[in-house]
């Protein structure tokens, strides 16, 4: 059944969109939205990296995301605000990303593969890749879970409780560059955010617990992605925007939705 | 034993200094108010204790087994974090349903279980990070403002949820407060802090030390009319004379 190339991108898309469930969840909770952004951006830098020294493309682009997250820490309450320290670093990586794939002669690469992602080109290894990256990810989260929560909620009372918040936002990171390493291929740089942000927000609505959210988001991140991509089949449209678009809808659908029982 | 001794604990932020040179105790089953103006290094002394900031001299030796629930200054919950108030309490786990009935009524709010955390009033809010504190069973709540926010008799009720927890679990109580009224009435020992202890003893002889008048007025001795508590037992006041007195 893996030889089928709908069957490995659905499978493929399944992968990111459990991955970045609980992981857009907490990015929603904290307000890391452009963290994740600058996260995706950086991970160009590390596409021309691993082509240079032709390394695997997951290996480069996880590198060059925790690099970012560890400048980030290092740099921020330096007289920078966050976001301000995200742009510069978000958009300086893609700038000397782009311009270090052009000095790369010999190969020619599709960058526009790297920036939008190509869901349909998906192999069978990528999708062990994909599915490897993305049980760790959930590993990693469940595995922290409470105390990440409770870090989310106050660096004081996770203090109170024998919780070190500084160690759990390192997790936090950690599972971010490795979802972004392995979404590259599926929705590519420009709309990994988007698959971290979108179901979480569509799932907040419909949840009262932070687990009923985490579970919510994963469930409307699957949907999407297959109702995504027999849209894309059906409509000749390409596959990672249309994935990124019925999520939207999603979202558009439940916040009515709560609208609505708030006026009845 | 004392719960926690302080000893010379020094804490800077950058090129400012916190605190300096801090030493206290804190007693079984007493409740002790720290009182400053701001930036006196209060809720720098809370967070010391619970780990939150590292001294720069110093230590805090806490009793063994020692287990403290803290109730922070201020906390905001986004609404796009949905949590209801018992799971809340159930962080970070290892919890019991019936410990959060018991935290809950101690607490005096066992209604709020299946209610939202953002949606709460802020005398429930308060109320809900009191059962959080008390959930562990702690031998030492330590409150932090506890009442910002709070009308007088929203923070007057709160206060004396306080007093009835101490006397049903036995815990002693470490609190901030800005509310010197409340202070004098609810506390068995105060201390007075500004960057360094600049007095500490009972309600009354705090409030007539005159480390204390250079802080606050003397307009404040109008609040002592209203502190009626008596004391039979000794803590060793003391109150002694900083040459530096007040920054």
């Amino acid at each position: 059944m893996f030889d089928d190339f709908m069957v490995r991108a659905a499978l493929a898309g399944i992968g990111v969109a459990f991955a970045s469930a609980p992981l857009g969840c907490f990015v929603v909770w904290r307000r890391m939205a452009y963290f994740g952004d600058a996260t995706a951006h950086a991970a160009i830098l590390g596409v021309a990296l691993s082509l240079a020294f032709s390394m695997s493309i997951f290996v480069g682009t996880v590198v060059v995301a925790l690099l970012m997250a560890l400048v980030v820490s290092v740099l921020s309450g330096k007289g920078y605000a966050m976001d301000t320290l995200l742009g510069v670093l978000a958009h300086s990586a893609l700038a000397f990303g782009l311009v270090a794939v052009s000095f790369l002669s010999g190969i020619r690469i599709d960058l526009m593969a790297y920036l939008f992602g190509d869901i349909l080109a998906v192999s069978r290894g990528d999708l062990s890749v994909i599915w490897g990256g993305a049980a760790l990810v959930v590993a990693l989260i469940g595995w922290r879970w409470s105390a990440l929560l409770t870090s989310t909620l106050n660096e004081d009372l996770a203090y109170a409780s024998g919780i070190n918040p500084k160690r759990e936002q390192l997790v936090l990171t950690i599972a971010l560059a490795i979802t972004v390493a392995v979404a590259i291929k599926v929705v590519g740089v420009l709309l990994i955010a988007a698959m971290l942000i979108i179901p979480a927000a569509a799932a907040r609505p419909l949840s009262r617990t932070p687990e009923g959210m985490a579970i919510a988001a994963g469930l409307i991140g699957m949907l999407s992605t297959i109702i995504g991509l027999r849209a894309a089949y059906v409509l000749d449209t390409p596959a990672g925007p249309s994935i990124v678009c019925v999520a939207a809808i999603t979202f558009l659908t439940t916040s009515v939705l709560k609208g609505l029982r708030r006026q009845s | 034993m004392s719960l926690i001794q302080v000893d010379g604990l020094s804490v800077r932020y950058g090129a400012r200094t916190a605190l300096s040179d801090v030493s206290l105790r804190i007693e079984p089953n007493e409740i002790v108010t720290i009182v400053g103006p701001n930036g006196s290094g209060k809720t720098s002394l809370l967070r010391a204790i619970i780990g939150a900031v590292k001294p720069l001299a110093g230590r805090i030796v806490q009793a063994s087994d020692l287990k403290i629930g803290y109730v922070p200054q201020k906390l905001h919950i986004d609404d796009a974090l949905p949590i209801t108030v018992s799971r809340f309490l159930k962080l970070p786990g290892g919890v019991a349903v019936a410990d959060v009935d018991y935290a809950l009524t101690q607490a005096g709010v066992p209604e709020l279980e299946k209610e939202q955390l953002s949606q709460l009033s802020g005398g429930q809010f308060q109320r809900v990070l009191l059962a959080r504190a008390l959930i562990g069973k702690p031998d030492l709540l330590l409150l932090d403002e506890a009442t910002q926010g709070l009308d007088q008799r929203g923070s007057a009720s709160f206060y004396q949820q306080i007093e009835t927890v101490r006397q049903a679990t036995g815990c002693a109580v470490l609190m901030i407060s800005h509310e010197l009224h409340v202070v004098m009435s609810a506390s068995d020992r105060v201390i007075c802090l500004n960057g360094h202890v600049c007095c500490e003893g009972a309600p009354a002889l705090v409030a007539s030390a005159p480390e204390y008048r250079a802080l606050f007025g003397t307009g404040t001795g109008g609040a002592l009319a209203l502190y009626r508590h008596e004391h039979a037992h000794d803590h060793g006041d003391h109150c002694h004379n900083h040459s530096e007195g007040a920054e």
